[in-house]
């Protein structure tokens, strides 16, 4: 009972630091009070209003969305290698692979700064999808691996029995059976590319820089009350994506499940 | 992996080596590319320039002002860890005997800060422990202050915010063990006359281990390598091995001194994760998110 009590205590510790932004995001003063005096949308207003905040999320999402394609592309092509293929040195692929989650991300980011620098590619679209791709690939493919190892090769067997390609087996019966894990890697590098600072905040320049960045800046020089709309739309947005990524996995989830009853009832 | 030879077939063969290194390709290009050598060309940095060296590590640990902001590393990472397991417990054991909605929302609670940029977390924190923030000003209400307390850039508000930041890499691996263990041990274990405490000790706290120590790792090594919290909420006065190497990079533009800061801290790191290798369980955080 103590315990349970406990437990929805911290429950609260976890969320309220970020809800409580909300409400003072409303406020019409410059200094944010809890509670807000008043109820006013100017810093939201402000936010759409700054060229630098919408080309700034605008060059995030940019990065988010190459990443999250590249990222599930190549993830999806080494996990088959390690999952279905003889592949040589094996062990070594599997720590490159959380090479990425051990080293910290500080030692990454000045070590990305230092060879970025010399190959021009600080500031540049290209540098932040190859960097965030590398961060996110580790989620991806042990995504899929798990997606892989649970998938039935007797499945794709009997499509192959039934006369067709290998290819036409693939997309036809492999594909929309790991439908649900292409997913969750993807949206899983999506938010990890769109959410990273670290790396960002040293490969970015004056002109091309990620939200992240952005926010880190302004909270550096200045707590302005734009953060704290930026905050609560981020917030929402969050809960939001993490619902659409639920919903959608779980409608992949039973189409796969149906796909797999329908090839089981087939000769 | 591989354990499970001929079940994984595409056309009825595995893939060949050479096919199986073509599927490989791009992940080792890139890797190569965007890991392996920004990392070699750094400690290349750290070692050789301007001539073979040792000189920039030695002056790491010779001068206090660098000793003094490892030594606060370990701690505060120490520290954090300490403070997310006392926090992560109770949630890892409810969540592992709820069902239904209350699970739902318990994962929700946990998952949602997961998910949620670290700069907003952070943000929310400076906020709220700011000068004339939500938590002073509840402490003057409250009578508990005379004058606003001065919160951030302290080593608790560093302790606190980072503890929350990381709580979720807590709560997951603990939850799964946690949720592995039948609820048939703890009540027999009552049976047969174990108080509360010796069950939590000879039965749960044993079978939990396992995931407690990934737990404690993961938190543990983030928090090592820990840069935008300890950044903004400790600023220069509680400055950790992060943030002196991006100051090292950014304002003293002293490459061979930053490389050598980052070939310690990967030493260390490398050496916590080999010493506990199997406590590191990516797939238990992709499993459950």
């Amino acid at each position: 009972m103590a315990l349970n009590a406990a437990a929805y205590a911290v429950t609260v510790f976890l969320l309220l630091p970020t809800l409580i932004i909300a409400p003072m995001s409303v406020g019409p003063e410059r200094l944010l009070s809890f509670p807000p005096k008043g109820f006013s949308l100017r810093w939201y207003a402000a936010y759409f209003e700054d060229r630098d905040w919408l080309r700034a999320t605008l060059f995030s999402a940019e990065a988010g969305l190459i990443s999250a394609v590249c990222a599930t592309v190549i993830g999806t092509m080494l996990a088959l290698a390690l999952v279905r293929g003889r592949l040589p040195g094996k062990g070594l692929i599997e720590l490159l692979v959380i090479g990425p989650v051990i080293v910290p991300h500080i030692a990454l980011a000045v070590a990305m700064f230092l060879v970025f620098e010399q190959l021009r590619l600080t500031g540049t679209l290209l540098g932040f999808a190859m960097a965030h791709t590398v961060l996110a690939l580790p989620f991806v493919v042990f995504t899929l691996l798990a997606a892989l190892y649970r998938f039935d090769v007797e499945l794709e067997r009997a499509a192959l029995s039934c006369g067709a390609g290998p290819l036409r087996a693939f997309r036809h019966v492999t594909l929309p059976l790991i439908a649900p894990g292409l997913v969750s890697a993807a949206l899983f590098a999506f938010i990890i590319s769109f959410d990273e600072a670290v790396v960002s905040f040293f490969i970015s320049d004056l002109d091309r820089k990620t939200l992240p960045r952005k926010m880190f800046e302004d909270i550096d020089f200045n707590i302005s009350p734009t953060l704290a709309a930026v905050a609560t739309m981020l917030t929402a947005l969050t809960i939001l994506a993490l619902l659409l990524g639920f919903g959608l996995k779980r409608g992949l989830e039973r189409r796969a499940r149906a796909a797999g009853t329908a090839a089981e009832a087939g000769p | 992996m591989s354990r499970r030879p001929s079940r994984f077939l595409l056309g009825g063969r595995r893939y060949s080596p050479a096919a199986s290194l073509l599927l490989a390709a791009p992940f080792l290009l890139l890797v190569a590319v965007i890991f392996i050598l920004p990392l070699a060309t750094l400690l290349h940095e750290s070692l050789f320039v301007p001539a073979p060296t040792t000189a920039h590590y030695a002056r790491a640990f010779a001068e206090p002002v660098y000793l003094r902001v490892m030594l606060r590393t370990l701690r505060i990472a120490a520290l954090v860890t300490a403070l997310a397991l006392l926090l992560a417990w109770p949630v890892a054991w409810a969540m592992s005997r709820s069902r239904g909605l209350g699970l739902a929302l318990l994962g929700a609670a946990v998952l949602l800060p997961l998910w949620t940029s670290v700069l907003v977390r952070t943000y929310a924190w400076m906020v709220l422990l700011q000068r004339n923030g939500v938590v002073n000003q509840l402490l003057l209400q409250a009578g508990l202050a005379d004058a606003p307390v001065r919160l951030l850039y302290t080593e608790g508000a560093v302790v606190l915010a980072m503890a929350h930041v990381l709580l979720p890499f807590m709560v997951l691996p603990i939850y799964s063990a946690l949720k592995g263990i039948p609820e048939e041990y703890s009540r027999a274990a009552r049976m047969l006359g174990a108080s509360a405490w010796s069950t939590f000790r000879e039965v749960t706290w044993p079978l939990a281990l396992p995931g407690v120590t990934s737990g404690c790792l993961m938190v543990f090594l983030l928090a090592l390598g820990f840069f935008v919290t300890p950044a903004l909420i400790g600023g220069p006065q509680q400055m950790m091995i992060a943030t002196l190497v991006s100051q090292q990079v950014r304002e003293m533009l002293d490459w061979p001194f930053a490389g050598a800061l980052v070939g310690i801290l990967l030493v260390f790191v490398l050496a916590v994760t080999i010493a506990f290798k199997r406590a590191v369980r990516l797939d238990r955080f992709v499993g459950s998110a």
